[in-house]
C-alpha cells in the first residue's frame, strides 16, 4: 500500500499541470490518424529533460494513456483508427455515429476506457512491487537473458516475419555497441564523427518512430483528407453510464483480455481490442447485432485497449522488459534520467515510481472527463491535412533531437535512422525490436561482461550462463516465443497456400 | 512486390552484417569486441538467411515500394535531406525550418496553387509553426540552436 503515501505528490501544482497537458495533448494527438502513441511519447521526451524524473514520467504516462483513448475519437467520427489499438472500435463505433449516436458512442468509449484503464493501473500497482522483489534474485546471467528475452519476444511476436523481427533486434543491438567501449575505452564501429559518442537513445527513438510516419504521409501525395466528421448530437451522460453498467459482460471480457494481453510483452493493444471484441461477440446472446452499431462491441474493444496500458508497464518497471513499443520508449525516458527499472526504481526512487503510477490512475479519470468534452475539437484536429502534420512532425523531430545534447550529430543520426527504418519497414522489418535492441543492448552487454568475469573466476562460462533453474526458464521462454511465432507464421503460410490452391 | 525489391534491401542488410562480423572478429582489443562478436554472429546468420530467401524468391513479407509512392515521397525526402543535413546548420534552425515547412506545405497541400488565398494560408501556418517552435525551444527549453539569419 506504499502507493497511498505518494498519492499527494501527484497533486503538486506542476505535476497536476503536466498531467492536464499530457492528457489533453494526448487525446488530440491520439485522435490524429498517422500519429501513433509511440511516436507521440517519443516526441515528448525532449520536453522532459528539464523536469524532475517523476514529473517527466507523469507527462509521458498521461500522453500514453490518453493517446490510446483519443484514437477512438477518429475511429468513431471519421472511421479512421487514431492508433492500431482502435481498429476494433471502428466496427461498432462508427456505425453508431452514422446512426446519429455519435455522442453516445464517444461517451461509452471514454467511460469503458476509464474502467478498463483503472483496472489495468490497479493491476500495475499490486503486481509491480511483488515482481520487483522477485527481481532481486536476478544476477548478471539472468539479467543478460532477460535483455535477450525482451528483444526476442518483441522481435518474434510483434513482427510479421520472425526472422526479420529478430534481425531488426540484432541491428538495434549492434547500433547500441557503436562508440567507445565502457571497459577498455576502445573505439567500435565509429565510421562517422557524429557517432563518436555512440548513438543517443532519444534521437534514435524519435527518428525510428517519427520519420517513417512522416514519409508515409508524404507517400500519400497531394490528396485531400476526404473524410468528414460526423456531427454529434447531444446525449445524456447518465444514460451512457447506465448502459456501461448494464453491459458488465462486455466490460468484464474487455478488461480481463486487455489486462492479460498487456502483461505479455510484445503483444499490442491492437490484438487486445480485436480479441476482446471477438470474445465478447462469442459470449453475447445478441451477437447478431455486432458490427451494426452495438454498444457491447464498442465497450469490449475500448475497455481492452486501455486495460492493456497499465499491465504493459509491469514487465518494464520490474524486469526492464517493455510490454509494448510505447513502453520501450518510456524505458528510454527513464534511462535518460539515470533511473533503472526494477529494484533500483522501487528501492532508491520510490517517489518517482509511485508518483508516476498514481498519476496514471488519476490520468484515467481525467482522460474520461476531458475526452467527453474535447472529442469534437480532437476530431477537427484529425482533419488537419497530412501535409501540415508531416511538416510539423518533421520540425518537432529535428528540434527535439537537437535539444538532447545541442548537437547536430544527433539530428543526423535521427534522420539517417528514420529514413533507413522507413525503407526497412516496407520490406517487413520492424521498428519495435530494433528499438528494444538499442535500449536493452547496453544492459545485455554490461551483464554479459560482468557475468563472464564471474564465470571465469568460478564455474566457467557455459555452466554460468546455461546452468541454474532461472537461466533455463528464461532460455526456455526465449525459445518458446520464437518457436510459437515460427509455428504461427507457418500456419498463416499454410492457409494462404490453401486459399491460393482453391482459387 | 518484385523479387528484386526483396533482394536489394536484404542484400544491403547482409552486407552490413558481414562488415560488422568482420570488424568484430578482426579489431583489437578482443575484450572490447566480445559482445559485438556474439551479436555479429547471430546478425550475420539471420541476414544471410533473409538474403538467401530473397534470392530464392521466398520472401513474402512487406508491402514494398511502388513507382507512384516513390514519386510522391521524392520531393519531401529531398527537402528533408537538404533541411537536416545542410540548411539547419547553414541557414540556422528557424530560417531553415520556415523554408522547409513552407516548401513541404506547397508540395503536398491539396489546396489549389492558383489561388492567392492558398499561399497566404500557407504563409500564415508557416509563421505560426516557427513562432511556436521558437517559443517552445528557445524561450521555454532554452535550447541554443546554431547561429542563424533571422533569430539569434
Amino acid at each position: 500500500m506504499e502507493f497511498i503515501y505518494h498519492f499527494g505528490d501527484v497533486f503538486q501544482p506542476l505535476s497536476l499541470a503536466l498531467l492536464f497537458v499530457g492528457t489533453i495533448g494526448g487525446l488530440i494527438l491520439g485522435a490524429t490518424p498517422g500519429l501513433s502513441p509511440t511516436m507521440a511519447v517519443a516526441l515528448l521526451i525532449p520536453f522532459t529533460f528539464r523536469l524532475e524524473p517523476a514529473q517527466g514520467l507523469i507527462l509521458l504516462g498521461a500522453a500514453y494513456t490518453s493517446t490510446v483513448a483519443g484514437g477512438a475519437v477518429s475511429a468513431i467520427l471519421l472511421k479512421i483508427p487514431g492508433a492500431p489499438a482502435n481498429i476494433a472500435t471502428t466496427l461498432d463505433g462508427h456505425t453508431m455515429a452514422k446512426q446519429g449516436r455519435g455522442a453516445e458512442a464517444l461517451q461509452l468509449s471514454f467511460l469503458s476506457s476509464a474502467v478498463g484503464g483503472i483496472f489495468g493501473v490497479l493491476l500495475l500497482i499490486f503486481l509491480t512491487p511483488v515482481l520487483a522483489k522477485w527481481a532481486l534474485a536476478f544476477g548478471p546471467s539472468h539479467l543478460f537473458w532477460l535483455a535477450i528475452l525482451g528483444v526476442t519476444i518483441i522481435g518474434s511476436l510483434d513482427s510479421s516475419s520472425v526472422v526479420k523481427g529478430l534481425l531488426s533486434g540484432c541491428i538495434g543491438m549492434w547500433l547500441a555497441t557503436i562508440g567507445f567501449d565502457d571497459i577498455m575505452g576502445a573505439q567500435r564501429f565509429i565510421f562517422h564523427s557524429s557517432l563518436s559518442g555512440g548513438i543517443n537513445i532519444i534521437p534514435a527513438l524519435i527518428g525510428l518512430f517519427a520519420i517513417p510516419q512522416v514519409l508515409t504521409m508524404f507517400a500519400k501525395g497531394r490528396i485531400p483528407s476526404g473524410t468528414e466528421v460526423i456531427k454529434v448530437q447531444k446525449h445524456p451522460l447518465r444514460k451512457a453510464v447506465k448502459e456501461v453498467s448494464r453491459r458488465t459482460r462486455a466490460l468484464g471480457i474487455g478488461t480481463a483480455v486487455g489486462s492479460i494481453i498487456g502483461l505479455i510483452p510484445g503483444v499490442g493493444g491492437q490484438i487486445a481490442g480485436l480479441v476482446a471484441y471477438d470474445q465478447s461477440k462469442k459470449f453475447s446472446p445478441e451477437r447478431d447485432k455486432f458490427g451494426k452499431g452495438h454498444s457491447e462491441g464498442l465497450i469490449a474493444a475500448e475497455s481492452a485497449n486501455n486495460a492493456m496500458v497499465g499491465p504493459s508497464l509491469v514487465p518494464l518497471l520490474t524486469l526492464s522488459v517493455p510490454g509494448s513499443p510505447t513502453a520501450a520508449v518510456l524505458l528510454g525516458g527513464l534511462l535518460i534520467h539515470g533511473i533503472f527499472p526494477g529494484t533500483d526504481l522501487f528501492d532508491n526512487h520510490p517517489e518517482v515510481a509511485w508518483t508516476f503510477i498514481n498519476s496514471m490512475l488519476l490520468g484515467q479519470i481525467l482522460m474520461c472527463v476531458f475526452g467527453l468534452y474535447i472529442a469534437g475539437l480532437a476530431a477537427k484536429v484529425a482533419q488537419v491535412p497530412q501535409s501540415v502534420m508531416a511538416a510539423v512532425v518533421l520540425g518537432l523531430a529535428v528540434f527535439g533531437s537537437y535539444s538532447v545534447q545541442n548537437s547536430m550529430g544527433d539530428v543526423y543520426v535521427m534522420a539517417t535512422l528514420g529514413i533507413m527504418m522507413f525503407f526497412l519497414e516496407r520490406f517487413g522489418f520492424a521498428a519495435a525490436p530494433l528499438v528494444l535492441g538499442l535500449i536493452l543492448g547496453p544492459i545485455a552487454e554490461a551483464n554479459f561482461i560482468q557475468g563472464s568475469m564471474i564465470a571465469n573466476a568460478t564455474s566457467g562460462s557455459f555452466s554460468y550462463f546455461f546452468g541454474g533453474t532461472l537461466n533455463l526458464v528464461l532460455i526456455a521462454i526465449v525459445l518458446a516465443s520464437i518457436a510459437y511465432s515460427v509455428w504461427m507464421e507457418l500456419q498463416n503460410r499454410h492457409v494462404t497456400t490453401k486459399e491460393d490452391a482453391m482459387q | 512486390m518484385t523479387k528484386l525489391q526483396h533482394i536489394v534491401p536484404s542484400g544491403i542488410v547482409a552486407g552490413v552484417a558481414l562488415w560488422v562480423t568482420w570488424v568484430s572478429f578482426t579489431q583489437q582489443p578482443a575484450e572490447a569486441f566480445l559482445f559485438p562478436r556474439l551479436i555479429a554472429s547471430v546478425f550475420a546468420v539471420l541476414a544471410l538467411w533473409t538474403f538467401g530467401k530473397a534470392v530464392l524468391g521466398k520472401s513474402r513479407v512487406g508491402a514494398g515500394l511502388s513507382i507512384e509512392m516513390m514519386r510522391n515521397i521524392a520531393p519531401g525526402l529531398i527537402v528533408m535531406v537538404i533541411y537536416v543535413f545542410w540548411a539547419a546548420k547553414g541557414l540556422g534552425f528557424y530560417t531553415a525550418s520556415a523554408i522547409a515547412f513552407f516548401i513541404l506545405l506547397s508540395v503536398y497541400d491539396p489546396a489549389p496553387n492558383g489561388e492567392a488565398r492558398t499561399w497566404i494560408r500557407r504563409a500564415i501556418i508557416t509563421i505560426g509553426f516557427v513562432a511556436v517552435m521558437y517559443g517552445l525551444f528557445a524561450l521555454v527549453l532554452n535550447v541554443f540552436t546554431p547561429k542563424e539569419l533571422l533569430f539569434n
